[in-house]
């Protein structure tokens, strides 16, 4: 990739800052160039977070109709996952599980509750709750 | 939270330089701070950063770890004990223990760097945030409650508030950085940049071609082109998570792009000069011209995922196979060179 070709797509993620590239010169000696934006890259971090956002959606529509927890929709509002979760809390992937239903998740100690909340960053009160929209 | 007293504001003289991937960024940026001149391309060369792996038993969001460079805390590691640095390196169980010795290194007058995650840097643009607990940054002061930060990767300098720098240093689970500070204690006056470096190309050559594992280097390579191959076309969905996945860790985890192939043909070019070997530098003139490949592939990759392109997995396939063999006769050179 020669430095004029290094792509300037203003890629919207990057909130007008730009990342560094290498690329080659008229020498072709390879030197520093700053990218604002790839159109790949626009397009797979755009795929990334349209995911989490798909699971947290899904997983509020079912903590509305009480089939799922507001666990469930916070790990994925925060772009986590079963496994992370368990990683992060320390605790084991089977109890992750049964705490994304609603009844386990209701009868939590405020000890799990807060390691929960440590890790996803909330309050134990907001982990509770539900925005008005996903 | 805030029992200890407030440190006075603070600020080490830091020169910031933006580079292409944080730990080689971070450590490059800390030995200049301390008077050894070396380039990002070097320091990555040097720490041989460059590598490639499929790792289909390491679940990021359920997808493989792709990897294009050694894992984290490889670089540091190895750069130092070939140049004969000796670092500091501490880590905390306490919190709180931690942001006071970060306090007590600033007030001593230290540029610190530190292993953070990226998702809690409350400077992270929000769509640049993801869990991965392997970010590299330098913290050069304090001002209020905001501490003072060069991230490498970033074109400017940044603050960052206490309470999230302090999430961000003590996140936990894979990789965690129990809030990770280092610095060089001790640089070698006249460390041997060249024989490093010579040392240090025979170490990455000879990794990406003869490692024993299908999983490791050129074979790791060839084996996901295969896998591609044969993805079944009517799983659409979680082919394209998979390929989006692919691209992702390759433009995007830490690189300056292309895998960090750009990157390290700098550094060839850097070591050309270094070694007296002017034969390096047609082979980094041909890595450039690979990352080019890896490049397109991702563009390909990536469009078919949008539906820009018809899905065509052969060809992704193709490209990978190509990157795989031009690799390999680069490799083979770079040791024929170096002998």
């Amino acid at each position: 990739m020669k430095k004029h070709e290094v792509p300037q797509d203003q890629a919207k993620a990057f909130m007008g800052h730009s990342k560094l590239l290498y690329a080659v010169d008229e020498q072709g000696r390879c030197v520093p160039a700053p990218c604002n934006g790839w159109e790949a890259e626009v397009i797979v971090l755009d795929q990334a977070i349209a995911e989490y956002e798909r699971e947290a959606a899904a997983a509020w529509e079912r903590a509305r109709r009480g089939e799922g927890s507001t666990l469930e929709y916070h790990m994925y509002r925060q772009r986590m996952d079963l496994v992370l979760l368990a990683q992060t809390t320390g605790l084991f992937k089977w109890r992750v599980r049964r705490h994304l239903r609603p009844g386990a998740f209701a009868r939590l100690s405020d000890g799990v509750r807060g390691r929960y909340a440590d890790a996803l960053g909330l309050s134990p009160a907001e982990l509770d709750s539900l925005p008005e929209q996903p | 939270m805030n029992a200890v007293p407030k440190p006075r504001d603070v600020e080490v003289p830091f020169q910031h330089e933006q580079s292409a991937h944080c730990e080689s960024g971070v450590i490059s940026a800390l030995l200049r701070h301390n008077k050894l001149p070396i380039s990002e391309p070097m320091a990555f060369g040097i720490g041989s950063g460059l590598a490639y792996a499929y790792l289909p038993f390491v679940k990021f969001g359920g997808l493989p770890l792709f990897a294009y460079r050694m894992p984290p805390r490889h670089i540091i590691r190895v750069l130092t004990r070939r140049l004969g640095i000796r670092m500091h390196v501490e880590t905390f169980r306490e919190p709180a223990a931690g942001m006071a010795a970060l306090d007590r290194h600033l007030a001593q007058g230290r540029a610190v760097g530190a292993q953070t995650s990226a998702y809690w840097l409350s400077y992270f643009p929000p769509d640049m945030r993801f869990h991965f607990n392997a970010h590299n940054l330098i913290v050069y002061g304090k001002r209020g409650d905001n501490y003072l930060i060069s991230d490498p990767v970033i074109d400017i300098l940044v603050e960052c508030e206490a309470e999230a720098l302090r999430k961000a240093r003590f996140a936990r689970g894979v990789l965690a950085p129990k809030g990770l500070l280092y610095y060089p204690d001790y640089i070698p006056p006249q460390p041997d940049l060249a024989r490093a470096a010579r040392k240090a190309i025979r170490y990455t050559a000879g990794m990406m071609l003869y490692l024993p594992v299908p999983i490791l280097g050129i074979r790791g390579m060839r084996l996901v082109s295969r896998k591609i191959r044969r993805l079944d076309p009517r799983e659409e969905h979680p082919n394209k998570l998979l390929l989006g996945h692919i691209v992702r860790m390759q433009e995007e985890i830490g690189t300056g792009g292309a895998g960090f192939r750009f990157l390290y043909a700098t550094f060839l070019q850097e070591a050309a000069v270094l070694l007296g070997k002017p034969g390096l530098e047609p082979i980094a003139r041909d890595l450039t011209a690979v990352g080019d490949e890896w490049r397109r592939f991702a563009l390909h990759a990536a469009k078919m995922c949008k539906d820009r392109m018809p899905m065509d997995y052969a060809l992704l396939a193709d490209q990978l196979e190509h990157c795989a063999s031009e690799e390999q006769k680069i490799y083979r050179r770079l040791r024929a060179e170096v002998e």
